[in-house]
């Protein structure tokens, strides 16, 4: 059974003392956001862990054969597949606890990318979901399958330059607005679910924390900037994951026991969502003559999101 | 690292030495480096938990310079460190100079 063993403070000094799960000579691009999630998704667990890794840049990057920069058993099987792959994992542990053969406590967690979660492992994150298992999925989202050359996926945003719904004289970049996974993951019912973003370590590293000690299935989405895809500079992705907080693009809430809690509201400091969008080259296109309705239409999007996920907040309240 | 042949792979493509990336330097990936001014630094540690490449040097809960084997000079690091009034404690400085 799962106990919340982590005591540790989450202080920075602290955190200096744990292992480093995540060695450098991965082979990450230079500044992607990525890495910074899983080394702070790392250092939150005090108990032995597990991984389970979808293909995607994380999975490629970081175990090109024969080198791997993960200190913690870790395993790779399919683009598709990371939950079913995490959900077996667990099994097998569960079955040997009940036979006697093994004492330890562990955690375990998949990590993901937002096309091998939201839309080719969707299925098999539903089901793991849907089963019960006691595993922390983790999806990191850079909204685009960047491995194989930033192609759309059901996590871009809308108006964004991708290769697969490249911007021309007919079309200005995504036409749809993006999948809302965490609400979906959450209508699951599960134990856990919330949205994190790396520039707020203490409230992401929390957040893994919760997830890892309730008694069932929990999932995460974490914002991931990637230089590459967003078309940005290889300095900016703690800036950018903190501008998609501060604009409400990505705002940080949880849900447990049917409680909705944003742990993140800037009131009437909310930025305009043109900060974030900015410093993309993705959304270059947006801000030329003529596209103000998109602009517009962008906003109008995220105030929607933002304020029904009050009204959530809100109804759940008491 | 020696090649191996065939014979000596381990079952199934596992790596049983864990973190052995860690031997494959991406420091010469680098064209900016990061050159740590201790006078302004105010041991936050932003730079250290934010690095993606773990190549903030820590000891006895202090940042202590980097590990030019490993960093790849994305300048995170300088973009988040705070310094001391107003005096980053991190530049990015052109490689080679
Ligand atoms: C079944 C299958 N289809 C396609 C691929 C090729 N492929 C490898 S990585 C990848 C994109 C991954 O995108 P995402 O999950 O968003 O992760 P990211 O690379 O963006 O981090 C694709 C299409 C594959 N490996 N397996
Ligand atoms: S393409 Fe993007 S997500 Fe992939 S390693 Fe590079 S910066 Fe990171
Ligand atoms: S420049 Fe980038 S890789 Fe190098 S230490 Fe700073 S954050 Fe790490
Ligand atoms: S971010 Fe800057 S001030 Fe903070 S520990 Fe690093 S070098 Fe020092
Ligand atoms: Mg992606």
């Amino acid at each position: 059974m799962s106990t919340p063993t982590q005591e540790n403070p989450l202080t920075l000094k602290a955190l200096t003392h744990k292992p480093v799960h995540l060695t450098g000579g991965h082979r990450m691009c230079s500044g992607c956001g990525a890495p910074t999630i899983v080394r702070q998704v790392l250092m939150a667990i005090d108990e032995p862990v597990v991984i389970a890794n979808a293909t995607g840049c994380l999975e490629v990057s970081t175990c090109l054969f024969p080198y791997t920069a993960w200190q913690v058993p870790w395993m790779h099987s399919a683009f598709e597949n990371a939950a079913a792959t995490a959900s077996g994992i667990e099994t097998m542990y569960r079955s040997l606890r009940k036979q006697g053969k093994l004492k330890k406590e562990m955690k375990f967690i998949a990590f993901g990318g937002d096309g091998g979660t939201y839309d080719i492992g969707f299925q098999a994150l539903s089901g793991a979901m849907e089963r019960g298992h006691q595993l922390l999925y983790i999806c990191y989202d850079n909204g685009a399958y960047m491995n194989t050359g930033i192609q759309r996926s059901s996590a871009t945003p809308f108006g964004a330059d991708t290769t697969t719904q490249p911007v021309g004289s007919k079309i200005q970049g995504k036409t749809q607005r993006r999948k809302d996974l965490t609400r979906i993951m959450a209508a699951h019912n599960v134990a856990y679910a919330a949205q994190a973003s790396p520039h707020n370590w203490k409230d992401l590293m929390t957040k893994v924390r919760k997830a890892l000690a309730t008694n069932g299935p929990a999932y995460m989405g974490v914002v991931s900037p990637c230089n590459r895809g967003w078309r940005s500079q290889t300095n900016d992705s703690i800036l950018l994951s903190r501008l998609a907080v501060e604009t409400c693009y990505w705002p940080l809430y949880e849900v447990q026991d049917g409680k909705w809690t944003i742990n993140y509201d800037p009131k009437d400091r909310k930025k305009p969502i043109t900060e974030w969008l900015k410093p993309q080259g993705r959304f270059k296109h947006l801000f030329a003559p003529g596209n103000e309705a998109l602009l517009a239409r962008f906003q109008e999007l995220v105030d929607q999101d933002w304020e029904s996920l009050k009204k959530l907040q809100e109804m759940s309240k008491s | 690292m020696k090649q191996m042949n065939w014979n000596e792979l381990p079952h199934a493509g596992s790596i049983l030495k864990a973190g052995n990336a860690n031997e494959y330097k991406t420091g010469s990936w680098r064209s900016l480096k990061p050159r740590w001014i201790e006078e302004n630094c105010i041991q936050c540690l932003f730079c250290w938990i934010y690095c993606p490449d773990s190549a903030v040097s820590v000891k006895d809960e202090k940042m202590t310079g980097f590990d030019y084997d490993h960093c790849k000079g994305c300048g995170v690091c300088a973009m988040e460190c705070p310094g001391k009034k107003g005096n980053k404690a991190i530049v990015m400085e052109e490689e080679g100079k």
